[in-house]
């Protein structure tokens, strides 16, 4: 049974005292504080010999990696850190040299190239693979898996999570289709315990997974709040910017107290925002949605071409898919810890699978739940997974509904693939067309 | 009398057009953009004030439009080429409901309102395939002058299949061609065949309604225009002053700027 979220403080009047100035700014200052802090833990690991487990965003299973004391390496977020810190380029161009396709995922190919380095990275050294958990909610993370096995013989354990087999075919939680998904996923849990067991030399403590799942459930719970307070206006954080530094915490620091901690805060942080009418943008003209993984070789300037016209990103799908489906809310059972564990990664995974491949459903939703007035499709050209069928979506969605969309295509990693000033003469016709539209409404409006 | 204007600075050329307070055009200019952006934007001002006989002073409001629009340093605000094509269409044909606007580095498809308003828009991306800088590369690999491209392409008899997406090695492709023995007109029927091809594309995913107005400097194609009629099996609206329908879009938002700012204020409202 989910827990309902909790009822939204409505803005309140300006005589209330303000927010103490520490915690306006917290979430973003503790999470990036958080993230470092997590880095020089690996970098650490690494100088000492140590090597660790290699995760994916959807569907880490750090529950059960916690238990055995794995360090946690998500080689998404250190593909990531390479683009937002303009060094993609090097590693891209590297693993090229190295034989590479450019058509190839630019996340796996800035890993290669980490690899290659012997895990020099720009937030520290990366330890070596001696583990690789993926779910086969992305097709890549199969073959990405493979390199690590063929470089350093990583053992790699893929676990298959059963996806919706069609648009608005889901199993429900307790009927027979779902409970036979949940008890195949649970058999590969209790597999992957076993070989964390012998990789480690470490028995597992049942008790202490009831302990990280617990904590899981505080980051779940506080996820799904902090993403309903966007409904209210202003919206109260950016799902481009802001939302993206929260997923680090999000997928870093999963399972662990510390992150439970953070999220808890960061929930508190934006409730007091909430009530005070504090917005993300200074003044707020258009609601958007954002479709797709962001441009991160311009994250800020991207976010810019948007907010230069008063356009805030109050939802996104990749808060939803890149945080393995945590927007759920879901609560697992601590009394059946690996049953329960079983239904929530199915359940999560499964929306995550869902926000990328049949997202135009819970858009259309979103549209009328939090007010938006467009919506973004940023296709990205290397990766297949999020990108297919957006094209689609969009037309699916601008068939049942009148809303203003974008289509914007560059890339997450490859800025020889980003033209800044095309994007910008897009996004600038966006906003002319929603300008336009508004002023026919409030005509049509005022007779 | 007063006069509104739009300059439409592009990538390969400079528009500039002027017209007078019932929106009929009264002074055009068209010049290389070149290198220097601003220069050119004021030449082609300049050149179109003095076609209208008009005097600057005259002329209350400019826009500015295309990839150089901010460059357009002299003027009063700057909206893209996505709406002025769009605006500048259905002023020309007002049954226009989808326009495709063929410049020398980008291909739009835009869906439009009964006023000119965006529904929906797609552009070519990353490359010039598509666009008329692909034509310029037929042009020179077959050293036969740009204007008489689509004539001589209208004389082809079987048309050669041009299989690259990419603009450089088009010229390639083409000169293979000329070595297996095929026919100029053949090769450049092929060329325009493909560049109707990848636009076709563009149209059909913002969905092709008609009226279809084509606009921008390719639009002087005739071949081009054959081409695309042929496969889209409907006649297309096509202006003489297709190279100028961006900037008759600018200077249609500069007008509307301009009666707004003289429109009397509604009690208790802004003007």
């Amino acid at each position: 049974m989910q827990k309902p979220p909790p009822a939204l403080p409505g803005p309140g009047s300006s005589n209330e005292p303000r927010p103490p100035p520490t915690i306006l700014g917290r979430g973003n200052a503790e999470g990036a504080k958080l993230v470092r802090r997590w880095f020089e833990d690996l970098d650490a690991t690494a100088k000492a010999g140590g090597s660790a487990a290699y995760v994916f965003v959807m569907g880490s299973f750090a529950e059960v990696l916690r238990c055995f004391d794995l360090p946690i390496v998500l080689p998404e977020i250190n593909s990531i850190q390479t683009a937002v810190r303009h060094v993609a380029h090097e590693y891209l161009n590297e693993a090229e040299d190295y034989g590479y396709s450019p058509d190839i995922c630019g996340y796996v190919k800035a890993d290669v190239a980490v690899q290659l380095r012997r895990g020099e990275h720009p937030m520290g050294r990366i330890p070596r693979p001696a583990l690789a958990v993926l779910t086969n909610a992305c097709n890549t993370y199969v073959k990405w898996a493979e390199i690590w096995e063929r470089m350093h013989g990583t053992r790699v354990f893929t676990l298959d999570i059963p996806g919706t087999r069609a648009a608005d075919r889901k199993s429900p939680p307790g009927s027979r289709s779902f409970e036979n998904d949940r008890r195949y996923v649970e058999g590969q849990i209790r597999e992957l315990i076993a070989l964390c067991e012998e990789i480690t030399g470490k028995r597992f403590d049942i008790d202490r997974l009831r302990r990280h799942m617990g904590w899981s459930n505080e980051m779940n719970e506080a996820w799904s709040r902090i993403l309903e307070l966007n409904r209210g206006r202003p919206s109260v954080f950016s799902a481009l910017t802001d939302g993206t530094i929260y997923l680090g915490v999000s997928n870093a620091l999963r399972a662990s107290g510390a992150g439970a901690r953070d999220f808890r805060e960061l929930a508190e942080e934006l409730t007091l925002k909430r009530a005070q009418g504090i917005g993300t943008v200074t003044e707020e003209k258009y609601r958007l949605i954002f479709v797709g993984v962001p441009c991160y070789p311009i994250f800020r300037r991207f976010n810019e071409l948007f907010t230069e016209w008063g356009g805030s990103f109050v939802c996104s799908t990749y808060l939803w898919f890149a945080s393995g489906g945590a927007n759920r809310g879901f609560r697992f059972d601590l009394d059946r810890p690996i049953e329960s564990l079983a239904e929530g990664s199915l359940l999560s995974v499964r929306d995550a699978m869902d926000s990328m491949f049949l997202n135009d459903r819970v858009t259309e939703e979103m549209i009328e739940e939090f007010g938006i007035d467009g919506v973004v499709y940023h296709p990205i050209k290397s990766c297949r997974t999020v990108s297919t069928g957006l094209a689609d979506g969009r037309r699916a969605l601008m068939e049942r509904k009148d809303v203003a969309t974008l289509f914007l295509e560059s890339d997450m990693m490859d800025r020889r693939v980003v033209s800044e000033a095309q994007m910008k003469n897009r996004a600038d016709a966006f906003f002319e067309g929603l300008a336009a539209r508004r002023q026919r409404e409030a005509a049509a409006a005022g007779g | 009398m007063a006069y509104a204007a739009g300059v439409d600075v592009g990538s390969t050329q400079t528009k500039a057009i002027v017209i007078d307070e019932a929106g009929r055009i009264v002074g055009r200019a068209l010049t290389d953009t070149g290198a220097n952006v601003i220069a050119a934007a004021q030449e082609a001002f300049g050149i179109a004030l003095r076609d209208g006989k008009v005097r600057e002073e005259e002329v209350e409001y400019v826009i500015g439009t295309g990839y150089g629009r901010y460059k357009v340093t002299f003027g009063n605000a700057q909206v893209t080429e996505i709406s002025c094509h769009a605006r500048g269409a259905v002023h020309m044909f007002p049954k226009t409901r989808t326009v495709l606007d063929m410049g020398g580095q980008d291909t739009k498809a835009i869906r439009v309102g009964t006023h000119g308003e965006i529904g929906d828009f797609c552009m070519n991306d990353k490359c010039a395939a598509g666009t008329g800088r692909f034509l310029g590369a037929a042009s020179s690999a077959l050293e036969i002058p740009l204007g008489d491209l689509g004539p001589t392409a209208l004389r082809a008899e079987r048309a050669v299949k041009i299989s690259t997406t990419c603009t450089v090695f088009a010229e390639s492709e083409i000169l293979s061609w000329l070595g297996k023995g095929r026919k100029v007109e053949d090769i450049l029927l092929g060329v325009h065949q493909s560049i109707a091809s990848r636009s076709i594309g563009l149209l059909r995913r913002v969905g092709i309604e008609p009226e279809v107005t084509f606009t921008g400097g390719v639009a002087k194609n005739v071949g081009m225009i054959r081409t695309l009629e042929q496969a889209l099996g409907m006649k297309l609206n096509v202006s003489p002053d297709s190279h100028y329908i961006g900037a008759l879009g600018a200077a249609l938002f500069s007008l509307d700027h301009i009666r707004a700012s003289r429109a009397p204020a509604r009690a208790g409202g802004k003007a």
